[in-house]
């Protein structure tokens, strides 16, 4: 019998923010926990009947927060449908572009969502777990310096896509433009200036996260952790990679239990429908749905910086190459399972992208004004993979020979990582709330730590800068009297 | 902190992607500026927010707001009316409260169209056919969503606005130039445009701001980007029979899309005083095409793929072919 209900509110309640119920038994336990998410658009319906070539136009709108990765995962999708290969320049700019991106998202989220957690501390007063309470602890400096890395990254958008925001350059075939050899030479400063404040940002997860015992306990705790499968895009090496490959698949002990080309993916993934929530759940096609549940028998996967690194075998580039072998060894091996060294995956992945730009800016290729293949077949159905920051992210079209788009299938990002995102936080709140718990605003942080980690951006959404989530847990009977309200604040 | 003495600024993001917070933010060092010229009471992306202190202030307590996003959900549309009620200046900020933006484009099809389409796709496995419920009833107790409207509405069909920014998202300058002009006026140095003019956007077309030139009457066929060999970097598009909305669209982007060899997708919405975005830029794609046969003109027209996605891109919610009513209904 349910005796109370525990609503988890954005008090905003925002296009897509999520939003948690409780429901506690007569014991005062937790009887279940849901992850409601509050918006749906339907880019699937309404992009039917536009010109497959507008599709990383119009799929920049689902998110402002990730455009390019969907501007990158339409254009793949649009090159499959026309059966056209970039020229090799095309493809070095739209991951040149696509690595800048990165370095930009990942810093936001480390500094400013996921960071002051670990920076300040789960019990730090409220209001110095942000983004100034970092700059406090840590020094002005570093403000100055993650602004600094925002601003090199959307300066290298914008150069190559014509925008900070919704870039537009990319078509079916490469891209509009190229870039001049005078733009090449100052992304190449930028990237230089990167991949030092990934380098930067490792020393400072080091100094702080991992010579505190506390920190370190809290991560390897198991209130943290979950045994699922992991996936990530990986290229012919199976190291990582952010633009191109295959989606390795690896179970919760680590062994891979296969590679899909993005063509593959209906034979890999499928959706799960609840009736309480507008976003679906995605899970592996071959092992099933078995409901919110981890384990090698349940197709729950996660899609997140920790899960590429635990689906692929190192990075690309020498110094995410040294950090991505300290991070395993830290963490006593491949898998790691434990959410919370996703902030530390994240930070591996900055430092990569920050060495893949520079790589790709001293490229002999990347001014070569051969950026567009002309299409010569006709058009039919093509599937774009890319790894979105917050999961892998899938495109797939269908069109008539005209070109215009008759079926659209989307996957994004964080879609993927709705069913662990649940059971994360079903498992912290069992884990804090039992019979006679006082719901303090420490607690509700707590709960809302087991699902930072995956920098959820439901419905494009729950981005909210200063890393505070605004919360209020409204405790009521059940005649729906409200019996205590807790509420977290930055004033 | 609050701080009395300062007016109050709101920000809000409904049914939209978010790009206009982020282009908010893309002002960097101006943000440090609202911070000192106002007391931040609203801003769910970037600071705590507490919708129940925006209630229990009084009516017309905000200075300003900025709304971005459409009016989808029942959720949404409660938020427009709790914000119209506490501001003095409610703004449109962005394609999507002014004119409902690419989510609009949903109004071509039906709710349940729309829902069935997302909830058996390829990859979905429901053969019971579950969708989203308003209310549902769990073991453990009820549950509820927000109501999926039936059309995507903007901002200015649910409450009246006092102003309307444009752009998918506004440009970071052009939103830098609208803090500098309101800390202006709080400081007696400006006065405010009319009611219900545009804000951080130009007086023209995107045409005027774009460094491409151009002569008159040179299309005779239509192209899509992809299938071109060349683009000439410096002639226009539209003339290069790219369907470029430049023509019809209001300039203050500075031209971005043009400029980096793509064509205006017409996301700074209606030049000004244009009442209907199609009908402007169809007049306008007529009158440079190189024709004076009704029949070729015809012909050259139907060389554009998809003329909804075309002419009412960004703007069908707010369209006269909308005209209040859903179009699965009228047909």
């Amino acid at each position: 019998m349910v005796t109370q209900r525990i609503s988890i509110d954005p008090i905003t309640r925002l296009e897509g923010h999520g939003k948690i119920e409780i429901f506690l038994d007569e014991h005062g336990e937790v009887a279940n926990s849901y992850f409601q998410i509050p918006e749906l658009r339907g880019f699937e319906r309404f992009c039917v009947g536009r010109p497959v070539e507008e599709m990383p136009l119009l799929t920049n709108r689902i998110c402002g927060v990730c455009p390019e990765a969907h501007h990158m995962a339409a254009a793949k999708a649009a090159d499959a449908v026309y059966h056209v290969e970039p020229p090799p320049t095309a493809k070095k700019l739209r991951e040149l572009l696509y690595s800048a991106f990165f370095c930009a998202d990942h810093a936001t989220h480390f500094y400013a969502l996921g960071g002051p957690d670990f920076i300040m501390g789960p019990d730090a007063p409220v209001a110095e777990r942000n983004i100034l309470g970092v700059i406090h602890k840590v020094g002005l400096e570093i403000g100055s310096k993650v602004i600094q890395c925002r601003k090199f990254g959307h300066a290298i958008i914008e150069m190559i896509g014509g925008r900070k925001v919704h870039p537009c350059t990319s078509i079916p075939g490469g891209l509009t433009k190229g870039i001049s050899e005078e733009q090449r030479s100052e992304i190449e400063r930028m990237g230089r200036w990167l991949v030092e404040f990934g380098q930067f940002s490792l020393k400072l997860f080091d100094d702080i996260v991992l010579g505190n015992q506390e920190y370190v306990d809290l991560i390897f705790s198991d209130l943290y952790a979950h045994r699922t499968y992991s996936i990530g895009l990986v290229d012919e090496n199976d190291k990582v990679n952010f633009y191109d490959g295959k989606v390795r698949v690896v179970d919760p002990e680590g062994t891979s239990i296969g590679k899909y080309a993005p063509a593959e993916y209906t034979d890999w993934i499928a959706e799960h429908v609840e009736p309480w929530t507008y976003l679906k759940f995605p899970y592996l096609k071959k092992i099933g749905w078995k409901g919110f549940v981890d384990g090698k028998d349940s197709g729950v996967y996660m899609a997140t910086p920790l899960s590429r690194l635990n689906a692929a075998e190192g990075m690309a580039t020498p110094r995410a190459q040294e950090e991505y072998e300290r991070f395993f060894d830290t963490l006593g091996g491949k898998p790691v399972h434990q959410r919370l060294a996703t902030h530390w995956a994240r930070l591996i992945e900055l430092l990569y992208a920050a060495e893949r730009v520079v790589e790709l800016a001293t490229d002999p290729e990347i001014t070569s004004p051969h950026v567009h293949t002309l299409p010569a077949e006709k058009p039919t159905e093509g599937v774009g993979i890319v790894e979105a920051p917050r999961g892998t992210l899938t495109h797939h079209y269908v069109t008539d020979e005209r070109g215009i788009l008759t079926k659209v299938n989307l996957i994004v990002g964080t879609t993927n990582n709705y069913a662990p995102i649940s059971m994360s936080i079903n498992k912290a709140a069992r884990g804090l709330i039992h019979q006679g718990t006082v719901i303090t605003e420490g607690l509700l942080n707590r709960i809302e730590m087991a699902f930072r980690p995956y920098d959820p951006c439901l419905g494009c959404a729950t981005h909210s800068f200063p890393g505070q989530m605004p919360l209020q847990v409204t405790i009521r009977d059940m005649r729906g009297e409200v019996i205590q309200v807790i509420r977290r604040e930055n004033d | 902190m609050t701080d009395s003495a300062k007016p109050k600024f709101a920000m809000y993001w409904a049914g939209g992607c978010g790009g206009c917070e982020i282009a908010v933010l893309n002002v960097h060092e101006k943000i440090l500026d609202v911070d000192a010229n106002f007391d931040v009471v609203f801003w769910p992306v970037a600071m705590d927010a507490k919708t129940r202190d925006v209630e229990a202030m009084a009516d017309g307590e905000i200075l300003l707001t900025l709304f971005d996003g459409g009016i989808r959900t029942s959720e949404n549309e409660e938020m427009a009316h709790l914000l119209r009620r506490k501001s003095k200046i409610l703004v449109a900020f962005g394609s999507c409260a002014c004119e409902g933006g690419i989510p609009g484009l949903a109004n071509l099809s039906s709710p349940h169209t729309l829902l069935d389409t997302v909830y058996h796709t390829i990859t979905t496995d429901n053969d019971n056919g579950v969708q989203p419920q308003h209310k549902w009833q769990a073991p453990e107790g009820e549950l509820r969503l927000p109501a999926f409207y039936p059309l995507l509405k903007t901002l200015d069909q649910v409450v009246q606005v006092d102003y309307y920014m444009p752009g998918c998202p506004p440009e970071s300058t052009q939103i830098a130039a609208v803090i500098e002009l309101v800390i202006q006026v709080l400081h007696g140095q400006a006065t405010l445009p009319p009611s219900g003019a545009a804000i951080g956007a130009g007086h023209s077309t995107v045409c005027d701001e774009c460094p491409r030139t151009r002569n008159v009457k040179s299309i005779h066929q239509f192209v899509r980007i992809q299938d071109l060999d060349h683009v000439d970097p410096q002639i226009c598009l539209l003339e290069q029979g790219i369907p470029c909305n430049g023509p019809a669209t209001r300039d203050g982007c500075g031209a971005l899309c043009p400029k980096a060899g793509a064509q205006c997708i017409g996301c700074y919405g209606p030049a000004e005083g244009v009442i209907d975005y199609g009908a402007r830029l169809m007049s306008a794609f007529a009158s440079v095409i190189d024709s004076n046969d009704p029949e070729e003109i015809e012909r050259i027209l139907d060389g554009i793929p998809d003329p909804t996605g075309q002419f009412y891109r960004f703007n069908l919610s707010k369209s006269l072919l909308r005209a209040g009513k859903p179009a699965w209904e009228r047909k």
